[in-house]
């Protein structure tokens, strides 16, 4: 491997539109809203920026972000990579600004689901090369990854009642961080019986398995770490970046004997390379918190064990005894996550860094709903984001590493 | 000697009680039960099950023609018969022919097949008959009607069943029909069919063909009389004389009245339990009557086991509801999804996957031996081994013929169509390979990590204008 990112690049400013079902904004009021967040946040102006990378499932062309923003001629680069999408318009962006080609760039995700009409994402089968016998055959997501928790249960033994209880604590923890965030899509708490009791959407997951699909948008302004220093002087410290990997798996997951249905190893393969870019060894320790890509509640869980904050097949524990609550050793999704912050697939990775980007400057509380505890985690020092875009089977995988400078 | 070489048959695995008919109507009672095809079956597809059964253990690559016959087949223009050679494996110079339109298609193709093998053009033809005729709701037609396939190998080698002879007679006699646009069965009074065709036609014919062959009742081991209800049926078999030990139970109350595929399948039924020498005579009805006899010679022992009908009456599962039938049959008008169903139909795409998806193919890596499967939404065509990633160095390796363990499962209510769930399913196949497919045929409650499947040829979409055939899993239940 030729270089690292670490250190080379750090974020100044960034900004977040309120989830969820944005029956009020379009694509574009959802975009303005998080970048003028960003800009009022570094203390920059549109004018400033010097090149744009807009990641977003839906939209088309760099003009996704040129027009509602009118940026004047610079360039802009439109990535689509799934769940994956932000996180990877962020890490090219970052490419840049380290290869010394820029000063200042914007990084935006965005998505609007909620015009289409339907619940949920739709099968696939997108018209153009054409739909072989296989078209749509995986079923919508929730069937994809209902199949992880089937061969999970059986693999380490977990009785239906006792594997329900395991993915459904993971959803409850979700709801009680999200019920703190003024911006989640959902904001309110659930208690165990309801999550248990819920309607199957894709069996063994139910509703409450399953994370929303939502409309929202999420930005930031990415500089070297001189000008960020600079931009945010007598402000909250900037966030700087130590690793950003990207593994895209070769998608055999359904034709190969080999993958095992109770991992999934693109995750691990980019959780170790990240690991290795930023020089952590001992990541159950030394993580603070992280954001991952719950999009059901048995993605989360698996992922624990990809990323090495539990031993393998022994998440249970971990997730029964609060290891992972907001109060517990290693807080993961602060923000209550993809299942109740939501999940506009362009958007989620920026906004898992919004989470960071908030913690790490230790004002995650002006967020808070009114009445609710604190959300700040104490004293974090280094954060991780990974997006699973695809299903199980086959997914590019995003694990980003970030923290607070000299870390 | 030309004649059957081989026979099978398929009933699909829902049977629907008559009385559970009967109580949707607010009406009591009904007599047994009728097969009824699954939401992802069609004529098409049975057709292909019927010919697994019939070609176990013979290679497809020896067929000289499919001879499809169907009064209902999904296309009116499209060969059917090369979608099933196709899922079948067949030959590209096979000389593939729909016979339709008529309940006696099926004697048709399987006359014209002997005459093609007797006249040395071909050497092997299958002749595969499905039908899944639908009566309007409600009435008696949908209670008697049954849907199934059964399918026989004719050649002039290895011959199990020899032909002695047919004696046809052609009548303009409509006692049902269907004209252009209809879904269901017209018929003239019931009298009228039975009184002047029914029961004088089949007499005619069956007389005709008795003196050709100079034989007499007596020489007939069973009688495969096709009839429209189990009164009338036996009626005529009495009238021509035959003794109730002679008559082949003509399915009636246990699978219905299959169409053009009844009298085939009561003889195949009848073969399974063959002796070498015994006579069989097989009557069709329909716009006239084809009568032909049968009979076995010392190959009958030699044919393999087969589901056939014996047990695939057995291979049944209850359908206790009605309505889930209305909606099989699009006889209601249901409220929308709340989502579109994924994948779309392309001609283009189908084309390039009739001899590589189409019959489930994967292939075997000639350079480190793993066998594998390509699915992609665009693609079932590997070029990169998954394992050694050496390119294009593959030979073909068949999957559909091979059993599989499920590997991982999921109930899917969302995406499940108009009836889910539908059981998304990962298959490790027996001597390697893996693949996704979906459940059919099974009861939620029985899915389990590990239990065992086989692939079985379905509809996996329906967009307006067409199909989308490929192959599902079913779990494995003999």
């Amino acid at each position: 491997m030729a270089g690292s990112i670490k250190d080379r690049v750090a974020v100044a400013g960034m900004g977040c539109s309120k989830f969820g079902e944005r029956w009020d904004a379009s694509m574009d009021d959802l975009i303005v809203e998080a970048a003028y967040e960003a800009f009022a946040d570094a203390g920059i102006e549109s004018k400033d920026i010097q090149a744009g990378w807009v990641g977003t499932a839906t939209g088309s062309t760099g003009m996704t972000l040129s027009e509602p923003l009118r940026l004047q001629y610079i360039p802009i680069t439109r990535v689509e990579n799934a769940c994956a999408t932000a996180s990877d318009a962020f890490r090219n962006a970052c490419y840049a600004v380290a290869a010394g080609i820029y000063d200042i760039v914007l990084a935006l995700g965005v998505d609007k689901f909620k015009d289409s009409g339907i619940s949920g994402l739709s099968d696939g089968g997108i018209p153009g090369p054409g739909h072989s016998m296989m078209a749509g055959a995986a079923g919508p997501p929730p069937a994809q990854f209902a199949m992880l928790a089937t061969t999970y249960f059986d693999r380490y033994g977990l009785s239906y009642a006792e594997g329900k209880h395991m993915i459904g604590r993971v959803s409850w923890k979700s709801h009680v961080n999200g019920a703190r965030h003024k911006k989640a899509h959902f904001q309110r708490e659930v208690d165990m019986d309801a999550i248990l009791n819920a309607p199957m959407i894709a069996w063994p997951l139910g509703l409450y398995d399953c994370c929303g699909v939502s409309d929202g948008a999420a930005a930031a302004i990415i500089t070297t770490p001189e000008i960020a220093k600079s931009l945010r002087k007598g402000k909250e410290p900037p966030m700087f970046v130590k690793a950003l990997q990207i593994a895209m798996a070769p998608n055999d997951g359904n034709v190969n004997t080999k993958f095992d249905y109770t991992h999934v190893e693109a995750t691990v393969r980019a959780g170790e390379a990240a690991y290795k870019e930023a020089g952590i060894t001992n990541p159950r320790e030394q993580i603070s918190m992280a954001e991952v890509h719950d999009c059901f509640s048995i993605t989360e869980a698996v992922t624990m064990e990809d990323l090495r904050f539990s031993p393998r097949g022994k998440v249970q524990k971990d997730i029964e005894s609060g290891y992972f609550d907001l109060d517990g050793k290693l807080p993961v999704q602060p923000d209550g996550g993809l299942k109740c912050f939501g999940h506009p697939i362009g958007a989620s990775g920026i906004r898992m860094l919004y989470e960071m980007y908030n913690q790490l400057q230790g004002r995650a509380d002006r967020m808070l709903n009114k009445g609710q505890p604190s959300r700040q985690i104490k004293n974090p020092k280094l954060g991780l984001t990974h997006n699973l875009g695809g299903g199980p089977a086959g997914c590019a995988i995003f694990v980003g590493i970030v923290g607070l400078e000299g870390v | 000697m030309v004649g059957i070489k081989s026979y099978g048959a398929y009933i699909p695995y829902r049977r629907l009680p008559r009385s559970v008919i009967n109580a949707a109507w607010g009406r009591g009672g009904g007599r047994g039960e009728r097969a009824v095809a699954g939401l992802d079956e069609d004529s098409i597809s049975m057709a292909v099950s019927a010919s697994i059964d019939c070609l176990k253990g013979v290679d497809p690559k020896t067929i000289d023609a499919v001879f499809l016959a169907t009064t209902t087949p999904p296309y009116i223009e499209r060969l059917n018969a090369n979608i099933v050679a196709n899922a079948l494996d067949c030959r590209r110079d096979a000389r593939n022919a729909d016979f339709a339109n008529c309940l006696r298609a099926g004697a048709t193709a399987l006359l014209s097949a002997i005459d093609a093998v007797k006249s040395g053009a071909l050497k092997n033809v299958l002749v595969a008959i499905t039908d899944m005729r639908m009566g309007g709701a409600g009435g008696e037609d949908e209670q008697m009607l049954g849907d199934g396939a059964a399918a026989f190998l004719v050649g002039n080698d290895g011959v199990a069943v020899e032909i002695e002879g047919s004696y046809t007679l052609s009548d303009d006699m409509v006692d049902y029909w269907r004209i252009k646009g209809d879904t269901y069965l017209r018929s003239w009074e019931d009298r009228f069919g039975r009184d002047a065709g029914y029961t004088v036609t089949p007499l005619e014919a069956v007389k005709g063909l008795m003196k050709k062959l100079n034989l007499t009742s007596k020489d007939i081991a069973k009688a495969c009389i096709y009839g429209t209800n189990t009164r009338a049926q036996a009626g005529l078999v009495k009238a021509m004389g035959f003794t109730p030990e002679q008559i082949q139970d003509p399915l009636l109350d246990n699978v219905g009245n299959t169409g053009a595929a009844l009298t085939p399948m009561i003889l195949v039924s009848a073969l399974e339990n063959a002796k070498p020498g015994d006579r069989f005579l097989a009557v069709n009805w329909g716009n006239g009557c084809d009568a032909v006899m049968f009979r076995a010679t010392d190959g009958i022992k030699k044919v393999g086991e087969r589901r056939g009908i014996k047990h695939h009456l057995n291979i049944k599962g209850v359908l206790d509801n009605y309505g889930k039938y209305l909606r099989w049959r699009d006889m209601v008008a249901l409220a929308p999804l709340s989502r579109p169903a994924g994948g779309g139909v392309s001609m283009s795409a189908e084309w390039r996957e009739r001899r590589s998806g189409l019959p489930l193919y994967g292939v075997k890596c000639l350079k480190c031996g793993t066998v594998q499967l390509y699915m992609r939404g665009s693609s079932m065509r590997a070029h990169v081994c998954l394992e050694c990633q050496a390119k294009d160095n593959f030979e073909p390796y068949l999957f559909a013929d091979k059993k599989g363990k499920v590997i991982s499962f999921s109930h899917d209510y969302l995406g499940g169509g108009i009836d889910p769930p539908a059981t998304r399913t990962v298959v490790d196949f027996e001597g390697g390979g893996r693949g996704l497919f979906d459940m059919v045929d099974r009861d939620p409650e029985e899915c389990k990590v590990g239990m065992n499947v086989e692939m079985t040829f379905r509809k996996v979409r329906s967009a307006p204008g067409s199909n989308v055939y490929f192959w599902k899993c079913k779990p494995v239940r003999d």
